[in-house]
């Protein structure tokens, strides 16, 4: 691609995440027996590495000239641990979404890694992604469209079955359909009823039935719940973590909202226009967030308290998301900080513990990309 | 709930007269759609009673079911269908064996009963040259059927899957069938049959049939097409694809029943359509040439003695609009029952 890396840009923008044990596989045989391997818990299953996908701006009819590229997710890194939730908040736009496409698989990577288990599956194919589809699963944001809606229950959910023969037997398909309906709260009489007969709730159970059928390790969640109302929203929240505890899953949990994703993930990352701005535990990130962006999106959060909304210190961004066609140099919340500075248009701020929190072990000394981090704690503030 | 209107089984059902135990399952439909969708969903006591009757009237209870399946339980139940497929049945059966119910040689003409009216023995009447308006009636269904049906099927056919995978992989093949469908279109359809059927010899219904589907299939390719890329970009697709789903299982299982209904209606319209197409050519005088029998040939000889003999013109007329219609009827059912929402 054109220009991933600018002058004076650093190749790797998140110098200290751990180690990727790569796995040693020659052919396809060890590929996918190294993918069906145990990973204990706390162990990182998934580790993300300089993750790019540039999607490019093409102009022209006959002869398509590239004339640009929109940098939907450039150069993002973290991990995520067996048995974890890790919430990924940022506002529309940001590129949250394309992270799911491309951990699933559904994009091609325009540059960067992604281990699954010591192996890189953005450049699997064949029988080895299969088997990392086994293991990695999805549960899409709009329960209207994510159900074929002329397949019957029983043919959506026994559909991974179909495909992955050696998961179960043919003649115990249509008994695994049912305990997975049970599982996920439905009555398992319902196997031979069709999507629109659900409501949104109970469609969203069926996406998660679906994505349990194969008895995935990871479960990618694209704002899973943006498209229901509150009182089912907890519903579907609470069946995610009672099926985590007992499926022991990991979730990477996308979403905009950000209470949501404080009850439910254990650490959180915010993205902006294509990076991860701070990644930290939810204690860290939600009562003592580093990076202007984060203070600015929870100063955002509504409280319910009166009197605490009074005095509480709302900061209002100016300004519109740049393009992620042509995204400011150097930091990319420059344009709308209010800490910003010379430094920030000329030197992209690393995804790194601030120089003046490593030394403390208070909360703040979490992961920041921000040259002027520092805790303000705005949830609290009076 | 607070996403749909509560589902309106009175409305989803309304005509068609579904069965008491399909209507039981309606009414339990509707009861799940309204309550709460607590972790115990709703489970009424009238919900598993319903439920078995409904199976019941169907497959074996506990048979997994499927949109086939379940498509053909309900066409079987709707009288428009039912109506419909047994007009083309016999349509067929006339067409194979028009001896079965007319005994007389369709060639077999007596000028000198010329614009008779109906006669014992000759029901319809006779035509322009004193041939047996029903005999030719029945006769000419042959031709007529057989170019609609075989034109029909080839369109749809070659449309249909060459639309899809152009609407599917998109890149240059796309681009490039795009064009070509252009270029079809660009072809006058009566001038076009003029040149081409005129250097065609023999006297037989292909080269017609071959001529329509040739002219016919970018029609429905660009519908095919286009329905494939709206039913490509939803969800569920790209679930099949996050489990691992092969292309064609993607294609087969679930973009083809999503984008069938268009190429379905378009298709029985196109086919009342073709076999006026024949009819056409054949007045023309470069399709079906007499001696042969055909609808077209038969409302084109009469049509200048319709003051005198208007039964010789009508009655094959009307034939042809009997079975455009009945063509166009078991589309119509055939894609109703193929959406389960309308169910």
């Amino acid at each position: 691609m054109a220009d991933t890396t600018k002058a004076g840009e650093p190749t790797d923008a998140t110098p200290n995440v751990s180690d990727v044990r790569v796995a040693e596989v020659k052919s396809e045989e060890q590929a996918v027996a190294a993918l069906d391997e145990h990973v204990d818990r706390g162990e990182p299953i998934l580790q993300v590495r300089n993750l790019v996908k540039h999607f490019p701006l093409t102009q022209g009819i006959l002869i398509k000239r590239q004339i640009g590229a929109v940098k939907a997710v450039d150069g993002i890194s973290f991990d995520l641990y067996q048995g974890e939730t890790l919430g990924i908040v940022g506002e529309s736009g940001c590129g949250k979404s394309t992270v799911a496409k491309l951990l699933m698989n559904l994009e091609r990577a325009t540059a960067g890694e992604i281990f699954y288990k010591g192996q890189d599956i953005t450049k699997l194919s064949g029988r080895a992604l299969k088997a990392v589809r086994r293991n990695i699963q999805m549960i899409f944001q709009d329960p209207y469209t994510s159900l074929n809606p002329r397949m019957t229950v029983g043919d959506i959910i026994g559909e991974p079955f179909d495909i992955h023969p050696e998961v179960a037997p043919k003649g115990d398909r249509r008994r695994r359909v049912k305990e997975l309906l049970d599982v996920v709260g439905l009555n398992p009489e319902y196997i031979n009823r069709y999507p629109h007969q659900f409501s949104g709730g109970q469609r969203q159970r069926i996406g998660i039935a679906r994505g349990l059928a194969l008895n995935p390790e990871v479960i990618i969640c694209d704002e899973p719940v943006s498209a229901l109302d509150v009182s089912v929203q907890a519903q579907v929240i609470n069946l995610m973590e009672r099926l985590q505890d007992e499926f022991n899953l990991s979730y990477i949990f996308i979403a905009h909202d950000l209470s949501i994703v404080r009850h439910i993930s254990d650490r959180v990352g915010v993205m902006y226009l294509g990076r991860m701005a701070e990644i930290g535990t939810d204690e860290q990130i939600y009562d003592h967030p580093t990076h202007p962006y984060t203070q600015a999106l929870l100063s955002a959060v509504p409280v319910p308290d009166p009197d605490a909304r009074e005095h509480r210190d709302r900061i209002i961004l100016t300004g519109d998301v740049p393009s992620p066609a042509n995204p400011p140099s150097g930091c990319r919340f420059r344009t709308r900080c209010w800490k910003a500075q010379d430094k920030c248009a000329e030197e992209t701020p690393l995804l790194a513990i601030p120089e003046r929190f490593k030394s403390s072990d208070s909360p703040a000394a979490h992961e920041s990309a921000c040259h002027f981090a520092e805790e303000k704690d705005v949830v609290h503030a009076a | 709930m607070p996403e749909q209107p509560p589902y309106d089984s009175e409305g989803a059902v309304a005509g068609t007269g579904m069965g008491g135990a399909m209507d039981l399952a309606a009414s339990e439909a509707t009861t799940l759609e309204r309550a709460p969708g607590g972790p115990e969903g709703p489970q009424g006591p009238e919900g598993p009673g319903g439920r078995e009757d409904a199976e019941g009237a169907g497959p074996a209870a506990g048979r997994p079911r499927s949109l086939w399946s379940d498509a053909w339980r309900d066409l079987r139940r709707n009288p428009v269908f039912v109506v419909s497929a047994l007009v083309i049945l016999f349509l067929v059966v006339i067409a194979v064996w028009p001896s079965l119910i007319a005994s007389g040689n369709p060639l077999t003409c007596d000028l000198a009963r010329a614009q008779d009216g109906p006669a014992p023995g000759h029901p319809f009447g006779f035509d322009g040259q004193g041939c047996d308006v029903y005999t030719r009636t029945v006769y000419g269904a042959r031709a007529s059927v057989t170019v609609g049906v075989c034109a029909t099927l080839g369109v749809a056919l070659l449309g249909s899957v060459l639309g899809g995978l152009a609407g599917f992989f998109g890149g240059t093949w796309d681009g490039f069938l795009s064009r070509i469908t252009d270029i079809f279109f660009a072809i006058p359809v009566v001038l076009g049959g003029l040149v081409l059927l005129s250097v065609v010899p023999g006297n037989t219904v292909w080269p017609v049939v071959g001529f329509i589907v040739l002219l016919g299939w970018p029609q429905i390719s660009r519908i095919a097409r286009g329905s494939v890329i709206t039913a490509k970009q939803h969800d569920y697709v790209q679930a099949a694809r996050a489990l691992g789903a092969s292309n064609s299982r993607i294609l087969l299982r679930h973009i083809a029943p999503n984008a069938v209904a268009p190429v379905i209606v378009v298709a029985t319209i196109a086919l009342g359509t073709y076999i006026a197409l024949e009819a056409t050519l054949s007045y023309l005088g470069v399709g079906l040439k007499p001696p042969s029998v055909s609808w077209g040939i038969d409302i084109s000889a009469a049509s200048p003695y319709i003051r005198n003999a208007p039964h010789a013109l009508l009655w094959p007329a009307g034939a042809l609009a009997i079975t455009v219609l009945a063509f166009i009827m078991l589309g119509d059912a055939v894609r109703d029952a193929l959406d389960p929402k309308l169910r």
